[in-house]
């Protein structure tokens, strides 16, 4: 993991300080609350409905299992006992008092983490594949790129007040499941086919929110050592712009629309050209300074098969079951990526105690390196478990109530925090994912539905991505009460592609019904394992549309009856 | 529903508290984190009272976030907002009635 140098921690304690002295002008008056939130949201302070909101930056959603601990720490000193873990990989606290946000942030100083770049129209904290260093489709491990692009855009003086916010992905692997096609730039590595160099496919202008755009590629290869000064030319052409009339254009992926993404990809050429790339790109001892620190951990030589977890699943169909579920292959022999699932039947999706951080920290440092990852499916994973230590792995998670088999499955729902906590949603979105869980709850059912993913927004900022779910719910108002539309068709992967809504809005309480005809068309369908949304791809939306309409339309007329 | 630069009516007026964040209701006196407690305006001449102390609190750094909300009065007499978005906000996240003000109130209406 990247440890914090002498300039990394004298900055974050710097701005702790300045962050104190800038709450303690607010508190005694000299700033007003118009002066003060671009304060607060640069160190992200935000308020919603309830009480102010923190978020927490997770870079690249790796964690160790000592800042696990002081999260939950924090959890339970200044908050309510639990945070919430959200599609960005990071942690949000809904009930911090801003007179103990400074307290707070020492204590994230004190484990080298921060509240900067969750907020505001900057660089935002930088994702990636929750399966960084593990997969084995994955030709190099993306976060020393992503730590590189943390260090470049941390404070950067000339993106510190872009049109609006601007968030990377990276992944270095065939499979995207960092979901870079909806980014503001998306980077894939990969190795150049004829010189076998590695470089990175760039992907610009993708992203969700009202104007749901699938990124384009702008540079297909681009060599690795030219990464930041590309990265300044696609900035200066944003910066230099993109819209700042309007709130709602002034995303980049509005300009490539606006530009076309030839003319855009002429005009970031044309300003990379004019750039002193050597002075731009980071020193190659840099770059392998951070590199070092991502070094895989000390292996040991195991056999592929673990003939104890083998033995031990024949025994106890649970832990089997959780096997099938939550259990990734590693690109190491003898070694298993653990996925535990934040997505409990009756739970909030993402939230997690202090009791069950504290239960994944143990689990991180005694049995994966002490390292862990959140996903932006809202999820933790325990990233190198031996084999051997699964079934121990997996009676520790069912102790702390975490042993839910359900991940990529019906239940495992992404959904933002909606009406229940934030200020800026139009519907709630937790209860509706509570519905659709409990409906779908019993697991033999989940895995004959197989991989299907619905993901749930309360608003069209789209923070549960619900364009990129196969199934896809959107909570709205409509006449005073909530109404929630559903779409169909919408992959996060590398296919990426947005849902098409189905038809009328629905009621709340119609949904979990309106999901099961979805599921029924699919199982009348389906080929031979043939996934849910492979079907979707070869049968089309319309006999989707069709179950849907009729089940709205009889919901209608039985209301008016 | 109001006519635009018109207060709803009968209101509250609701805010965040600077300090903590909490939700408070503006009362004939002062705040209160309880919204039995509001002082409600049914008339055009207290909404517009009720406007003028949200931004007169806003700059004397009490609160952050004031604005009226319309309500209508539940069985008890007492102001529930007609909106579902602020009935959530008087009352706390609706999947945990162990938290926010409904956590508060609800063992007390069990006594």
């Amino acid at each position: 993991m990247y440890r914090y140098d002498e300039f990394d921690e004298r900055f974050v304690r710097e701005r702790v300080a300045q962050f104190r002295d800038q709450v303690a002008r607010r508190l005694d008056g000299s700033l007003t609350e118009e002066e003060f939130k671009p304060l607060r949201l640069r160190n992200g302070v935000y308020l919603q409905l309830h009480a102010y909101m923190l978020r927490i930056a997770v870079p690249y959603g790796t964690l160790s299992g000592r800042q696990l601990r002081q999260l939950a720490l924090i959890a339970e000193r200044y908050d309510r006992g639990y945070g919430h873990f959200t599609t960005r990989q990071n942690i949000q606290f809904n009930w911090p008092k801003l007179r103990d946000v400074p307290a707070i942030l020492d204590l994230l100083a004190d484990v080298e983490m921060h509240c900067i770049q969750t907020s505001g129209n900057c660089i935002r904290n930088v994702t990636a594949d929750h399966f960084a260093g593990v997969a084995a489709d994955e030709v190099e491990d993306p976060r020393p790129t992503a730590e590189l692009i943390r260090q470049w855009s941390t404070n950067h003086p000339e993106f510190c007040y872009l049109p609006r916010k601007f968030k990377v992905a990276v992944t270095g692997a065939e499979e995207d499941r960092a979901a870079i096609g909806v980014h503001d730039v998306g980077l894939r590595l990969l190795r150049h086919p004829e010189t076998g160099a590695l470089g990175y496919r760039v992907l610009v202008g993708g992203g969700l929110g009202r104007t749901p755009i699938v990124g384009k590629v702008v540079r297909e290869f681009l060599p690795k050592a030219e990464l930041l000064a590309y990265l300044e030319a696609v900035m200066r052409v944003y910066n230099a712009e993109g819209r700042r009339d309007n709130k709602y254009k002034a995303r980049v992926k509005i300009l490539v629309h606006e530009l076309g993404e030839e003319e855009f990809a002429r005009r970031v050429e044309a300003e990379f050209a004019q750039l002193d790339g050597p002075s731009i790109n980071a020193d190659p001892e840099e770059v392998a300074r951070i590199a070092a620190y991502f070094a895989p951990p000390a292996y040991e030589s195991l056999p592929a098969r673990s003939a104890r977890l083998e033995a031990a699943k024949a025994t106890n169909p649970a832990l089997a079951g959780f096997v099938t579920t939550n259990v990734f292959p590693h690109r190491v022999p003898g070694y298993a990526a653990v996925t535990v699932s934040l997505k409990l039947i009756g739970g909030a999706p993402g939230d997690a105690t202090a009791e069950q951080m504290r239960a994944v920290a143990d689990l991180a440092e005694r049995y994966s390196f002490d390292e862990l990852r959140v996903s932006h499916h809202q999820n933790l994973v325990l990233p190198h478990v031996r084999q051997d230590d699964l079934p121990a792995v997996f009676a520790a998670l069912a102790a702390a109530g975490l042993a839910t088999a359900n991940v990529g499955l019906v239940t495992d729902i992404i959904a933002c925090p909606g009406l229940d906590y934030c200020a800026l949603a139009t519907a709630r979105s937790i209860p509706i994912a509570q519905s659709v869980a409990e409906r779908f709850r019993d697991p033999v059912r989940q895995q004959e539905i197989g991989p299907l993913n619905i993901k749930i927004s309360g608003c069209i900022n789209a923070c549960g991505h619900h364009h990129v779910g196969h199934i896809g719910i959107l909570g709205l108002e409509k006449n005073g009460i909530e109404n929630y539309q559903i779409t169909l068709g919408g992959d996060a992967s590398e296919k990426t592609a947005l849902g098409e809504r189905l038809g009328p809005g629905i009621a709340a309480e119609e949904v979990p019904e309106a999901i099961e005809r979805l599921v029924e068309v699919y199982l009348a369908a389906r080929g031979a394992g043939e996934s849910f949304i492979d079907t979707t791809r070869r049968i089309g939306l319309e006999p989707f549309k069709a179950a849907f309409q009729s089940f709205a339309r009889k919901e209608v007329q039985d209301a008016a009856a | 529903m109001a006519k635009p630069n018109q207060p709803p009516l009968p209101s509250i007026l609701i805010a965040n508290d600077l300090l903590d964040g909490e939700v408070l209701f503006r009362t004939v006196s002062g705040w209160s984190p309880a919204v039995a407690d509001a002082l409600v305006a049914e008339d055009l001449a207290t909404a517009r009272q009720l406007e003028a102390e949200a931004a007169a609190a806003t700059r004397r750094q009490e609160v952050v976030d004031a604005y009226l909300v319309e309500i209508a009065r539940d069985a008890a007499g007492r102001p529930v907002p007609t909106h579902y978005r602020e009935r959530i906000k008087t009352l706390g996240p609706s999947h945990r009635p162990d938290l926010g003000k409904q956590a508060a109130e609800a063992p007390a209406a069990g006594r």
